[in-house]
């Protein structure tokens, strides 16, 4: 690649953004799109329906009134605590970036790829200890959009894992070895992954309230 | 990465990175250009054979057979989806949009040139399971380009394929949106201001943001739908729903009504996204063969932005008939009504940018003119479907199709073969033949004409559009099915005036007249005015271009030619001519 692109690292100055600022807000507008659109179905699903959850509370034979009665809190809340947590040590390695401490860069983003994996085995318990109760996606409407939204977003926190365990391995070259454009770019990538990290966070912290609690 | 070379500098790549992984913009456009072309041929060749069927049901076509019933409903399904998703929208985004936007607003390439050529090749890889979705058991999908559930959630395997080729071209457009929004906020040149771009540019500007903000409701109808077909769920089931098999076995509750949301969500700014950048091509090929200014470009461009805001919430106005409910009926055929000002305010100030210009009836200009009153048909015959009384009669009959297809065959297809003759010169430093052109011009929107008009005759005449027979079973249709052959002849006979187009195509990359100037229609614009033919690989444009005027400067008084670029520094003796003149006035 040859050719330069204006404004890849620099800021425009009657914008006041570079390139890639500007695409990942206008990502993240799309995916707000996206999980509206899920939001606007479970709204729509659940007035239609004519009881919510419409499970039976395990061993007991009554009937559930409370979505809480039949998924996990307390787990929930802990992956809440986990996501934030991770998005507080993400804003860390960018600003450790930003001081030029790269050792210290390399442990916050190691914590946060750690943080983001305990979230998925404690979403993975969680789902197992549903379907040894033989609760499937497909028991009814109730299971069915827990199931695919906090799926969905499963899948944004592995995608979030792939994008920064790439930047805390083989594309920390470009800081390592690089100019410095190349670390004034590298830098400006973290603070990209980190705006979608924090989107991911977001999302999660309106489908617990939705989904768990209401 | 490397440092920066000059642009003019060609790099030697090899013929894979060179044609197929290109980031050049220009590559990626052409790549869209003919991918589009090649589904559009193949769409439009479904709907021949089932205008075979509907003018002759039951007689052998020949090497295919007789069409059954599930065929019928195969091609039907299929012909919309590919002219939507896989013809149109690349040509006019994909194509137009590429080659063109960033070269009309003075940027090297795109924002993103990477996530482009990934934005291409999620498209082709939607497409190949589109195609792909024809040879699984049981064959395409069969549930309309809409996709109704309940019918598509117990379809066959195709309807999976149908899932997944979309989720590939929903990604596709995502990138292509992100990266058009940003490139246009970014990469101006100097002096590009956002009202002195051209027209077109402005029309791709707010098409890109409909794509981005419309389509991820249908990614997530898509993925619950999905969910429906693989994981047994019943987002969009009723309880007690019963097939030819028996009672469905599932949980119900769920809602079809759902799913109508979600997908017209997208869809009715899908309209739009049919219908901009095609005026936006007009527009370009208007205010360079009247030789002026587009009248009330302003005007234009406020409206533009009105109309992208409008298509959000005019989408109930397909769902009239699902019994919603009167409230909400009313509240969307307002909003419909009050949507249909801006587009006429569109189409006004391009007819009067015709009055006392000095027309040059070249073939683009021809297109562009056969846009206007096509477009307008289209429109005008829309406005019963927007007000639910006369829309509950009308509904899901031919009149229907008549409506959409003028408004997006010799609306659109019009106006992207406009743009192909407009800008052809530039993309290849040869001319096409005039002759071939009038004869494409002439014999398509006479052919278009006589197949979509007799559509509206049957529509109001009560025919349902998905009638395997075209309307034999029904008595009461028997007074307008004759028309069924005449419309299949004109179907033919328009594929029979794509030849000379495809001829002309082809024969003049070889033996097209070479162009003699870089501006080959002298416009105003930088594409014409600041690049050589064909621009320049990987930068485009020799010196970066400085932009001192509005985009449409044609016939300024005083000035030496009739026409004024953006990039061209006016010597001040002309523009004091100018000044005097004006006040002698």
């Amino acid at each position: 690649m040859s050719l330069q692109i204006p404004y890849e690292v620099t800021p425009r100055l009657d914008t006041g953004v570079n390139n890639a600022k500007l695409g990942i807000w206008l990502f993240l507008a799309s995916e707000i799109m996206l999980f509206g659109g899920l939001f606007a179905a479970y709204v729509f699903l659940r007035m239609g329906a004519d009881a919510w959850p419409g499970l039976e509370i395990y061993g007991t034979g009554e009937m559930a009134t409370r979505a809480d009665q039949i998924l996990n809190v307390p787990l929930a809340t802990l992956n809440t605590m986990i996501l934030i947590a991770s998005s507080m040590t993400m804003v860390m390695a960018w600003a450790s970036l930003k001081m030029d401490n790269f050792s210290r860069y390399k442990l916050y983003m190691g914590i946060t790829i750690l943080l983001a994996l305990g979230f998925l085995v404690v979403k993975a318990i969680e789902y197992g200890d549903k379907f040894d109760h033989h609760l499937y996606p497909a028991t009814n409407n109730f299971l069915g959009v827990y199931f695919v939204l906090t799926g969905l977003h499963a899948i944004h926190v592995t995608g979030g894992i792939i994008v920064n365990a790439w930047f805390w391995g083989p594309g920390t070259k470009m800081w390592t070895q690089g100019t410095a454009r190349d670390k004034a770019h590298f830098a400006n990538r973290i603070e990209i992954a980190g705006l979608y990290w924090h989107f991911v966070d977001l999302v999660w912290i309106f489908l617990f309230p939705t989904i768990y609690l209401i | 990465m490397a440092e920066p070379h000059s642009s003019s500098h060609e790099h030697k790549q090899g013929f894979w990175r060179t044609y197929w992984f290109s980031t050049d913009h220009k590559v990626i456009g052409i790549q869209y250009g003919i991918t589009a072309l090649l589904f559009l041929l193949f769409g439009f060749g479904l709907m021949l054979l089932m205008r075979w069927q509907l003018a002759s049901p039951g007689v052998e076509i020949p090497l295919l057979g007789a069409l059954t019933p599930e065929m019928y409903n195969q091609f039907g399904a299929m012909h919309g989806t590919i002219m939507v998703f896989l013809g149109i929208v690349p040509l006019a985004v994909g194509a137009f949009g590429n080659y063109v936007v960033p070269l009309q607003i003075g940027a090297p390439d795109m924002a993103f040139p990477r996530l482009n050529m990934a934005s291409y090749h999620f498209f082709f890889w939607g497409g190949v399971v589109m195609l792909a979705s024809f040879f699984v058991p049981e064959g395409a999908a069969k549930a309309g380009w809409t996709s109704y559930p309940p019918l598509a959630d117990i379809e066959t395997m195709g309807q999976t394929m149908w899932l997944w080729g979309m989720v590939l071209l929903i990604t596709s457009s995502l990138l292509g949106a992100v990266n058009f929004i940003t490139t246009i906020i970014q990469l101006r040149a100097d002096g590009m201001t956002f009202f002195r771009m051209p027209f077109f540019v402005w029309a791709q500007f707010i098409t890109a943001f409909l794509l981005l903000l419309a389509f991820p409701p249908l990614e997530a109808a898509g993925f619950l739908q999905l969910a429906d077909r693989l994981l047994d769920t019943s987002f969009f089931l009723p309880s007690g729903l019963v097939t030819t098999d028996g009672p469905l076995e599932v949980a119900g509750g769920g809602s079809p009504l759902l799913w109508q949301h979600l997908f017209w969500f997208l869809a009715h700014p899908e309209v739009y996204v049919l219908i901009l950048p095609a005026m936006g091509i007009v527009a370009e090929v208007l205010a360079n063969n009247t030789r002026k200014p587009l009248w009330g470009y302003r005007l234009m461009v406020y409206s533009l932005i009105f109309l992208g805001f409008m298509s959000f919430i005019v989408w109930a106005h397909h769902m009239f008939i699902t019994g919603m409910g009167t409230a909400i009926s009313a509240f969307f055929q307002v909003t419909t009504m009050i949507i249909s000002i801006p587009s006429v305010v569109i189409l006004s100030a391009l007819f009067i940018t015709l009055w006392g210009g000095s027309i040059r009836f070249t073939v683009p200009m021809l297109f562009a003119l056969g846009f206007l009153p096509m477009f307008g048909f289209g429109g005008l015959t829309g406005l019963p479907l927007g007000l639910a009384p006369t829309d509950i009669p009308l509904h899901d009959t031919y009149y229907v199709i008549g409506h959409f297809h003028y408004v997006v065959a010799p609306g659109t297809i019009l106006a992207m073969f406009a743009g192909i003759y407009y800008w052809y010169p530039k993309i290849t430093g040869r001319e096409l033949n005039n002759t071939l052109g009038h004869i494409h011009f002439w014999g398509s929107i006479v052919s278009m004409n006589v197949i979509f008009f007799p559509m509206l005759i049957q529509g109001m005449a009560g025919v349902s559009r998905r009638l395997f027979d075209g309307g034999h079973t029904y008595s009461f249709s028997e007074g307008v099915m004759h028309y069924n052959v005449l419309m299949s002849v004109a179907a033919f006979a328009l594929l029979a005036f794509q030849i000379p187009f495809l001829i002309n195509f082809f024969m003049s990359l070889k033996r097209g007249r070479k162009t003699t100037r870089d501006n080959h229609w002298a416009a105003t614009t930088l594409e014409w005015s600041a690049t050589p033919t064909p621009p320049v690989p990987h930068g485009n444009f020799e010196t970066v271009p400085t932009v001192y005027r509005g985009p449409y400067e044609y016939s300024v008084p005083g000035h030496a030619t009739d026409f004024l670029s953006q990039d061209e520094a006016s010597p001040p003796a002309a523009e004091a001519v100018a000044a005097e003149e004006l006040v002698e006035a």
